[in-house]
């Protein structure tokens, strides 16, 4: 079954399957998550305001990018990038923008969505007497946000955080459909080149499953130790 | 912008010679709900076993269960139909792998199989906190009325979990209608390969991309308002819920 197998072309491969594609891949997911974060608190927050057309706007936002696989995202924004860089700039022709930041795009964009659902409930898990003690102490609306609400509601949701950063690492391999090389990415040119499907996505597959593993790992041990005694 | 807008493209002929562009995208649809749904009902099936197993009093069963969500859910939905359609052929017996090999319409097995098996991680997890989620009574008096344990599922513990779990199961179905777009790496052309193909062929790229979202959109939109009538249709008096 594995008699014909040749795991030294893994070997050989290492220092690219991991200096540029596991750093691609890594750097992607944590900009990513970063950027969807702190998106995600902004769409949260317009939802959670006072302001009806707000929530509004960043209500039909989430349900658009949730109701649309990423795969096809991936390809919108690819493509519509150029264009939107070329109304930004005033430029005269759609400009090129790198593969990189093209993925950080989409990603930033499609993952705010999914983040601001988790962050609508931790601020919704927050009692209410807290907001209000804050505005009794003559704190202002941003200072509630800041100093009171967020800190808390960002601490009671970390594992669903961290749990969502892993389903993006793993989603982040789809960046494949641009022939980006990203972890999977690479694996699958050696592969090619080589002829080695067999030993390079068996590889990447262990990869994957290992870092994921040991993530969702962290995120039990986590839970349980930040856990709030109610 | 100087893009050249032609919404007219849509009832041109396409290249392939099956009608216009629009039928394209229609036949990537339907290959994209026959993916989706082929693929729910593995995921169903096996999703329930292994939730199931996760409950039940043996500790055999539960460490299965664990190992076999935590195998499917900590790999990319991606690697997994590289590891169907790539992998797997080469480690089987030669005769065998070659028989896989010529299947006729192979990425469609490989996707529907594959997303079933990764969504049946899923549905696992939820049977499984929808079962954990009844008093523990329940167990109980279906021990005392004399049910061995097969009967307490199928007449006590499973119609009550399932109902519980509806609206999750709602958008994990959603999921899989959405992931069979990765298949799209395996040469499927369902609704987003047909959308790129058309982008390819007719340099549309926006038309083609807007077509797709409009009809991913419209399909969202019929499975929600579904799955709520079956929602009020199976729900429990007495609960939140129920009537």
């Amino acid at each position: 079954m594995f008699g014909n197998l040749d795991f030294d072309v893994i070997r050989r491969a290492l220092p690219y399957l991991f200096l540029e594609g596991m750093t691609f891949t890594l750097t992607l997911t944590g900009l990513a998550a970063l950027g969807g974060l702190v998106f995600g608190t902004a769409l949260a927050l317009m939802r959670l305001s006072g302001f009806k057309i707000l929530g509004r706007i960043a209500g039909i936002y989430v349900d658009f990018m949730r109701s649309l696989p990423l795969v096809l995202v991936i390809f919108w924004f690819y493509f519509l990038v150029p264009y939107i860089g070329q109304w930004v700039t005033g430029a005269s022709r759609p400009i090129s923008v790198g593969a990189f930041a093209s993925s950080l795009i989409t990603f930033i964009m499609f993952e705010a969505a999914y983040f601001s659902e988790i962050m609508r409930a931790g601020i919704q898990s927050i009692s209410r007497g807290q907001p209000a003690a804050a505005s009794a102490l003559g704190l202002t609306y941003a200072q509630t946000m800041r100093y009171v609400v967020l800190p808390q509601a960002f601490r009671n949701m970390l594992p669903v955080l961290i749990t969502q950063t892993i389903v993006l690492f793993q989603d982040t391999s789809l960046v494949y459909v641009l022939s980006i090389t990203d972890f999977l990415g690479a694996a699958s040119k050696v592969a090619q080149r080589d002829g080695r499907l067999v030993e390079m996505y068996l590889f990447a597959a262990i990869v994957y499953f290992t870092i994921s593993c040991i993530a969702s790992y962290g995120v039990r041990r986590l839970q349980a130790r930040i856990a709030i005694i109610r | 912008m100087n893009y050249n807008w032609n919404w007219g493209i849509f009832f041109q002929p396409n290249p392939m010679g099956t009608g216009t562009y629009l039928d394209m995208l229609l036949s990537g649809l339907a290959l994209t709900l026959k993916t989706a749904a082929l693929a729910w009902v593995i995921a169903l099936i096996t999703g329930s076993i292994v939730g199931v197993m996760r409950t039940l009093p043996s500790k055999g069963a539960n460490w299965f269960g664990f190992a076999y969500v935590e195998f499917f859910r900590n790999m990319p939905l991606l690697v997994q139909l590289f590891l169907w359609y790539f992998v797997l052929p080469e480690l089987l017996p030669k005769a065998a792998g070659t028989w896989l090999k010529q299947l006729p319409n192979a990425p469609f097995w490989t996707a529907a199989i594959g997303i079933g098996f990764f969504m049946s991680a899923r549905v696992a997890v939820q049977l499984q906190a929808g079962i954990g989620s009844l008093p523990r009574g329940q167990k109980m008096a279906a021990t005392a009325l004399g049910l061995t344990t097969v009967q307490a599922y199928r007449y006590v513990l499973l119609p009550m979990a399932f109902r519980i779990i509806l609206p999750p199961l709602t958008s994990e179905f959603l999921n899989t209608i959405k992931n069979t777009a990765v298949a799209i790496t395996i040469g499927l052309l369902e609704l987003t390969g047909q959308a790129r193909s058309m982008q390819e062929f007719s340099f549309q790229v926006f038309e083609a991309f807007t077509a797709a979202t409009i009809l991913y959109l419209l399909v969202n939109a019929v499975v929600v308002t579904g799955m709520r009538f079956l929602e009020r249709w199976v729900a429990i008096p007495g609960y939140i819920t129920g009537k």
